[in-house]
This record gives C-alpha cells, structure tokens and sequence, in this order.
C-alpha cells in the first residue's frame, strides 16, 4: 500500500509540474490572443484571459492603411516574395552538397568536409560588415528583389541543412544507388531518381525550418532594406511598435499576431516533421 | 563505387578523370559560396579589424588600435562583460530546465505529444519580432508579470520596472531565451529513449534510488547530447542581437547592450567598420576558446557508447 500510495504522489507530481510549466510556457501566447480583441484600457489592466469588452477595433486599425507607403498586406508579399527563393534554394542547394559530400571520394574531400564542418560555428557577426561591403559593391543594398538576402542560398551558405542532410544521406542504403548505377544511370539521374524521393522527408524539413528562420530573421531585412514600401512584417511589426508606444496595443499585438499566424498554421501541419528533424540532425556524427 | 569498375576499362584517361572527381562537380556551388560568401569575408573582417575602415572615408590608418580602445573604452569591456553574464544566466538556465522537463516526460507520461507541442512553440516563435512585441508587453510595469508579482504577494509588492532598471533588463533577454527551451528538450529527450532501459532495471535491483539513477546512469549516458547542446547554446547566446535590439535597444544605460549589438551600431550606425570587425573578432575568439575548453574537456566527462 505504501509503495502504491507513494507512486501516486510522484505520478500526480510529475503531471502538476509538466502543467505548470506548460501554462507558463503557453500563456503568454494565449493572452497576446486575448488581449488582441480585447479594448485598449482593459488589456493591461488584469491578467485574465476574458474579454469584457469583445472588440475588433484592433484587428480593424492593423488592417488599416496608416498613410505610409506600406500596409500589412504589402509587408507580408514582401516577406514572402524572398522567404519563398530562400527556402526553394536552400533545400536544393544543400540537397546537392550533401549529395557531393555523401557519396562521392575524391582526393581533398576530407579537407573539404572539415571545413564545411567549421564553418558551422563560424558566427554571422563576424562576416556581417564585408557582406555588407559586397553587396554594396554588386548594388544589392536596398534592392528592390531583395537580392542580398536570398542569393547567396542558392550556393549551400547555410551549412546546417547540407550537415543536416547529409547525417540522412547516410541512412539511404548505398545498394539502392549501386542498383540505379547499374541500370544506367548516371550520377545525376542517380541524385535525382533514387535519392531525392528517399531524402523527401528530410528535405521537407529542411524547408520547415528554413522557412520558420527567414520568416524570423531580423538582422538580414534590417541591413539590406531601408525604402519603407519594400519592408517585410519584420521590420513593419518593429516601426508599429516603435511608432505609438504606450497607446495602441490592441492594434500592435493584432499586427504581431498576424505576422506570425502563416509559421503556426504551417507548425500545427506539420509538427512532427519539426521534432524529427532537430532530433535526426543532432544525434548521430 | 563497385558498379564504375566494369565499364572502367574500355575508358579514355579524361573519363577516368571526370569518373574520380565527378563528387567534385556537385561541390560546386557550395566551394564558390564558401570563397564568395565566407572565406573571403571572414579574411576582409581579420584585415579591417587591424585598420580604422569607415564605410564613408575608407582606410588611412593601420595598426592595433581598435583592439587596444576595446579593452580601455567603457562602453566595450562592459559590453563584454554583459554578454558573459548574459551567456552565463542564459545557456545554464536553459539546459537544466530542458533536462527536467524532458527527464519527467520521458516517464511513460499520456499525452506526450502534446506537452512536447506546447513545450517547443516557443523555440518556433521565439526569434520572431512578433514575440519581442509580447515580451515588451509582459514586462511593461503593468504588464503581466507585475500584475502577477503583485496579485501572489498580495499587493506587497509591486515588482521592478523591467524594461526601464539597470539591474533587471538582462533578465527580460534571458527569460526570453531560456522560455525558449524547447529545442534543447526535444534533443535531450530523444537521447533520453536511447539509455537501455536495462541498465535502470539493474540499479533497481541494486537498491539505487531515483535521484542516484538520475546522476549515475542518466547523465553520464547522454553527456553527448549535453555536450553538443552546450555548444550551440555557447555559440548562439554569444551572437544573440534580436532581443537587446527590439526589446530594451540595448538599454537602460547599456544595460543590454550585448556584443553582437555594440557591432551593430559601430558598423552601421556610426559607420566605423574597422573598430566593428576588432569587436566582432574579439568575440569569435572568445567563442572559439570557450568550444576548444569543450572539446578538450569532452575526453574528462562525456562518454561515447561507441568509441570511435
């Protein structure tokens, strides 16, 4: 009985912290929700999530044109029209360095292989002012394409998705491109008859992911954007805010949320793409 | 590859060649986007940092001095030491938290996936200006901590002002990406499942209760995944801008003025590039001592099952 009684007490322990703590994480969230319907002299004015005063005046005034040059539908097709090259190239490019990288021997690829590694933990910081210096020099700063921030995807820069791929490269049995090989493919036929549908589900996670981080990137639109017409949500959700502090913060919130309601939608489809991707991407190597 | 062996023979030495480097070929475009977009940048951000390069005047002037104002000017060593007290609340917090949880979930507990959901939200969210919004709202002095302070102290207290006091506004940063913890807990919890459930059954036997279990099997058998968690955390909270920026600006009284902010503003506010890449340097070579100190200590605690 005592054994039982005790394992009871750890049970509902365990439960009660993993709710707190889920609360805690989640409830921030769910007031932003709340508070967005919410009148602008009840949303500071308690912690509860209820709503006296429904109102959409929030949602009215986010959606309404300030006079500017730019309104939240502009802000998200400016957002999109570099996440979406981003994301395409990315996953192709990576796809074809890990390919190189996964399955080929040639004198100097070890050399190479470790440099792609380090350069895993070289920080952006660092190369940060001669980019901007190149891109200035091509005329790329404030292009109205968006060409510093997207082109360079197109040649593998971001070094986790080629890592990543290639740790998934490495489960896809060698036989199956042995078999293709003696079929009469050639490498390239190869790449993109037997290993891409076999690499698909990593590749849709690498475009998951690289999706969620061009959509949060900051520093990239802040360096390369200045003409306020061509500003993504990013940098239109931080000129609001900067904007009118202190005032409207139903409209602010309501405009946050709206820029990140595409990431939670394309999250909630696909979450456990998500969760196996960082998993398989760390475990092994 | 077996397969090119056959057909090998009948081959023009050129064939043979373009048979031995054709990995070669599909390298391509990672080796120019390694040359273009990093090699070269990274020995231009070496070589201005020893120079006073300014976007508008150039260079007309070589030598130490950037390094030598960095470790004399106030605003910089106490930017330094911020984004090490930033990094050291930070990455801890962070790992421990997401160890917990995941340790507690690992136990056969219903509905797993659904904490997990709700756990690695944050992590999704977090880097997004949207969230930086939200934060600035939940630590207004009304906002919903302090209401919150005050409402369990029974209006005793009225809680700091987060975003205006020295002493608190690292803290928002910090809560910011410790409440981010979800990631590091989806990697912990998957090494988690990989522990042999006999090894457990053995302590069991053996009289071992669930906090030496915990220690003694638990830890040392994941110590790669904390190893490799501790790393990437190191490395991010070093370069960490969104939240100084968007939050607090790096205020009150540079009170959040983080590294990679201070090279923000010196490179493209007041347009000194020079003294920005000594900045910027000075922090890849802490960040580079800080990950040999790992590796090399790695041999001391982390275990490999495999040993290869």
């Amino acid at each position: 009985m005592g054994m039982k009684a005790a394992h009871r007490i750890a049970t509902f322990f365990k439960y009660f912290v993993l709710i707190l703590v889920g609360l805690i994480m989640i409830y921030p969230l769910l007031w932003m929700v709340s508070a967005t319907f919410k009148d602008n002299s009840e949303i500071f004015a308690g912690i509860s999530l209820w709503i006296k005063n429904p109102t959409l005046e929030g949602y009215r005034n986010a959606l309404n044109d300030f006079g500017g040059s730019i309104n939240i539908i502009q802000a998200m097709i400016n957002t999109y029209s570099y996440v979406i090259p981003k994301v395409i190239l990315t996953v192709v490019s990576a796809c074809i360095a890990a390919y190189g990288f996964g399955r080929f021997d040639f004198p100097g690829k070890k050399i190479m292989f470790s440099i792609m590694l380090s350069t895993l933990f070289l920080p952006q910081v660092v190369l940060n002012v001669p980019q901007f210096l190149l891109y200035n020099s091509f005329g790329w700063i404030n292009s109205p394409f968006y060409l510093a921030i997207w082109v360079h995807c197109a040649f593998a820069t971001e070094t986790y998705f080629v890592y990543q791929l290639i740790q998934f490269l490495r489960n896809v049995p060698r036989d199956l491109d042995e078999a293709a090989s003696i079929d009469g493919c050639n490498s390239f036929q190869t790449l993109y008859k037997v290993i891409v549908p076999m690499l698909l589900p990593a590749l849709v996670s690498c475009a998951l992911f690289q999706f969620m981080w061009s959509c949060n990137d900051f520093m990239g639109p802040l360096l390369y954007v200045s003409t306020p017409a061509k500003y993504p949500m990013s940098l239109f959700v931080k000129l609001s805010m900067d904007g009118d502090t202190g005032f409207a913060w139903n409209r602010i919130l309501a405009l946050s949320l709206i820029s990140i309601l595409p990431q939670l939608i394309v999250f909630f489809c696909a979450q456990d793409q998500f969760v196996e991707g960082i998993s398989a991407g760390a475990v092994k190597g | 590859m077996k397969a090119n062996n056959a057909p090998a023979v009948g081959r023009t030495p050129f064939q043979k060649w373009c048979d031995k480097y054709q990995g070669l070929f599909y390298l391509i475009p990672w080796i120019i986007g390694f040359v273009v977009f990093k090699a070269v940048p990274f020995g231009q951000s070496l070589y201005y940092s020893f120079t006073d390069m300014n976007f508008f005047n150039g260079i007309s002037e070589y030598g130490l001095m950037n390094y030598i104002e960095a470790f004399t000017s106030d605003r910089i060593t106490k930017s330094l030491i911020t984004t090490f007290q930033y990094s050291f609340i930070t990455v801890p917090l962070k790992l421990v938290f997401a160890l917990f949880i995941a340790y507690i979930l690992n136990f056969n507990i219903k509905f797993v996936n659904l904490f997990r959901t709700v756990y690695y939200i944050p992590s999704i969210l977090g880097g997004s200006v949207a969230i930086a919004v939200l934060w600035r709202a939940v630590f207004r002095d009304d906002g919903l901590i302090n209401t919150l302070i005050k409402m369990l102290t029974f209006g005793a207290f009225d809680g700091p002002s987060w975003l205006s006091d020295p002493d608190y506004a690292l803290w928002v940063i910090c809560l910011l990406r410790v409440w981010q913890f979800g990631s590091a807990m989806v990697l912990f919890l998957a090494a988690l499942k990989g522990v042999p459930a006999d090894l457990y059954e053995a302590a069991t036997i053996d009289g071992a209760g669930k906090w030496r279990q915990f220690f003694s099997i638990t830890v040392p058998m994941i110590t790669p995944i904390i190893f490799y968690n501790l790393v990437t955390q190191i490395c991010q909270a070093f370069q960490e801008f969104n939240g100084p920026y968007i939050i607090t600006n790096g205020g009150p009284r540079n009170a959040t003025t983080l590294i990679a902010l201070l090279v923000y503003q010196y490179a493209f506010k007041q347009n000194e590039m020079g003294m920005a890449s000594a900045l910027a340097w000075i922090m890849f070579i802490i960040v580079c001592v800080l990950t040999i100190i790992a590796f090399t200590s790695q041999k001391k605690w982390v275990y490999y099952s495999d040993e290869r």
